[in-house]
């Protein structure tokens, strides 16, 4: 599948919703534990060698899962392949904590969720939908209960 | 650079609900950065979809994996001056970037197309969620000040409550909400700057432009409202609105009343 790398690359040029180095393993087996920087940025995470500019690969949060390991460590993993996790240590449980909720909150579907929460709790109080000031109050995306996952 | 490809089709091709699909013709690029006369312009007919921030195109509408993925942030999405009727396109800052030329069947496609990509982005999408967050803050303690002040038997004291305009800043809508085609995707052509309020500052001015990308101080870092706590898919509650919605259910039932009425009152009043 292409992609337009230029501009991921681009994006992992911005400035960062939270950035670390954390220890990173990958999923393939006799993986080990590397220093790498990471980088939050919108809905991806940057992984790159600490001491180079540009990432050696992103990972797109969507459908993911954030899950704590023993301590100091969290996993990401795919919704199709609940095993394979990339696993990231931190310095500590409180920058564990960090990530975790940060990363929890980073895909475009949470977003999604938390925009059609809202709306909906402020027209139930005030009568009037937040979204119309946008223009944007038809669209399908932001429909109760429409959406499945 | 390396990318989770798997879970990135399985995102593309899982029956999660589009953000728009549709079949567009998407220019061939040959390396030229702009279509030369004497160079034949083509375009191959593939099947698009979004999804977020994401737009994926599939060489058929049933085909099992997407040929190309594009990624919308930082783009602005624009009308085109191809020879081409109902074309538009989505070009990126960084010079030398290529644009993805993409032409619509009819003037209405492609109004919806621009208009879903031009507020496809990630920034834009938090951008809203936040002013929402506000907004319902605002409408909880605006409903907590009127519960503690003396309550009014006359029909103009609840009208004033529910019509507050503290609520929800419906004036001013921002100018660029009807130059919608332009400079949407990541502002960086617009000078968000001038009508844009600081968004820490918790006023109720109208939602600001949508913004370049901003720096992480002026993001989370700096931002007032409490981190959301571990949600549940269904309810992304923080630790306050939580409290909010005890509020929010206690009173709920006084303003569904109080609402009923007024709709009622409007009815009779606008026959």
């Amino acid at each position: 599948m292409r992609f337009n790398e230029r501009e991921l690359l681009c994006l992992a040029r911005q400035p960062a919703e939270k950035a670390a180095e954390v220890l990173m393993r990958a999923p393939k087996k006799g993986s080990v534990l590397k220093k790498r920087l990471v980088k939050l940025v919108v809905n991806f995470l940057f992984y790159f060698r600490t001491d180079e500019a540009e990432p050696i690969g992103a990972l797109l949060l969507e459908h993911c899962r954030i899950t704590k390991e023993e301590e100091n460590v969290f996993s990401i993993s795919f919704l199709e392949e609940p095993e394979r996790k990339y696993c990231f240590e931190c310095d500590s449980e409180e920058q564990c904590q960090e990530w975790i909720e940060a990363l929890k909150r980073a895909s475009y579907e949470f977003m999604r969720r938390s925009l059609i929460f809202y709306r909906n709790e402020i027209q139930k109080m005030t009568g009037k939908d937040p979204l119309e000031q946008y223009g944007i109050s038809e669209e399908a995306r932001f429909q109760l209960g429409t959406r499945k996952q | 650079m390396k990318l989770n490809e798997r879970s990135v089709v399985h995102y593309a091709t899982c029956d999660s609900p589009a953000d728009h699909a549709g079949f567009l013709r998407k220019r061939v690029e040959r390396h030229h950065h702009h279509a030369h006369h004497h160079h034949a312009t083509s375009y191959q007919r593939r099947w698009f979809v979004l999804k977020g921030n994401l737009l994926f195109y599939f060489e058929e509408r049933d085909s099992r994996e997407p040929m190309g993925l594009v990624v919308l942030e930082g783009c602005t999405v624009e009308l085109c001056e191809a020879a081409e009727e109902f074309a538009f396109a989505i070009r990126f800052d960084d010079a030398g970037a290529r644009a993805y030329v993409l032409v619509a069947d009819g003037h209405a496609a492609m109004e919806a197309w621009v208009k879903a990509l031009s507020r496809a982005s990630f920034d834009y999408m938090r951008l809203v969620v936040r002013e929402l967050e506000k907004q319902l803050e605002e409408a909880c303690k605006s409903l907590a000040a009127c519960r503690k002040s003396p309550r009014r038997s006359s029909s103009s004291g609840r009208k004033r409550h529910l019509s507050n305009p503290a609520l929800l800043p419906l004036q001013e809508k921002p100018a660029a909400l009807e130059n919608g085609y332009s400079t949407w995707g990541s502002g960086d052509g617009v000078p968000g700057g001038a009508a844009c309020p600081d968004r820490e500052e918790g006023h109720t001015k109208p939602p600001p432009l949508p913004p370049r990308r901003r720096s992480a101080a002026s993001s989370t870092a700096g931002s007032p409202s409490p981190g959301l706590s571990p949600a549940m898919p269904e309810s992304p509650v923080s630790p306050e609105t939580a409290c909010f919605s005890k509020l929010h259910n206690w009173y709920g039932q006084e303003i569904a009343a109080l609402r009923r009425e007024w709709q009622e009152r409007q009815k009779r009043g606008h026959p």
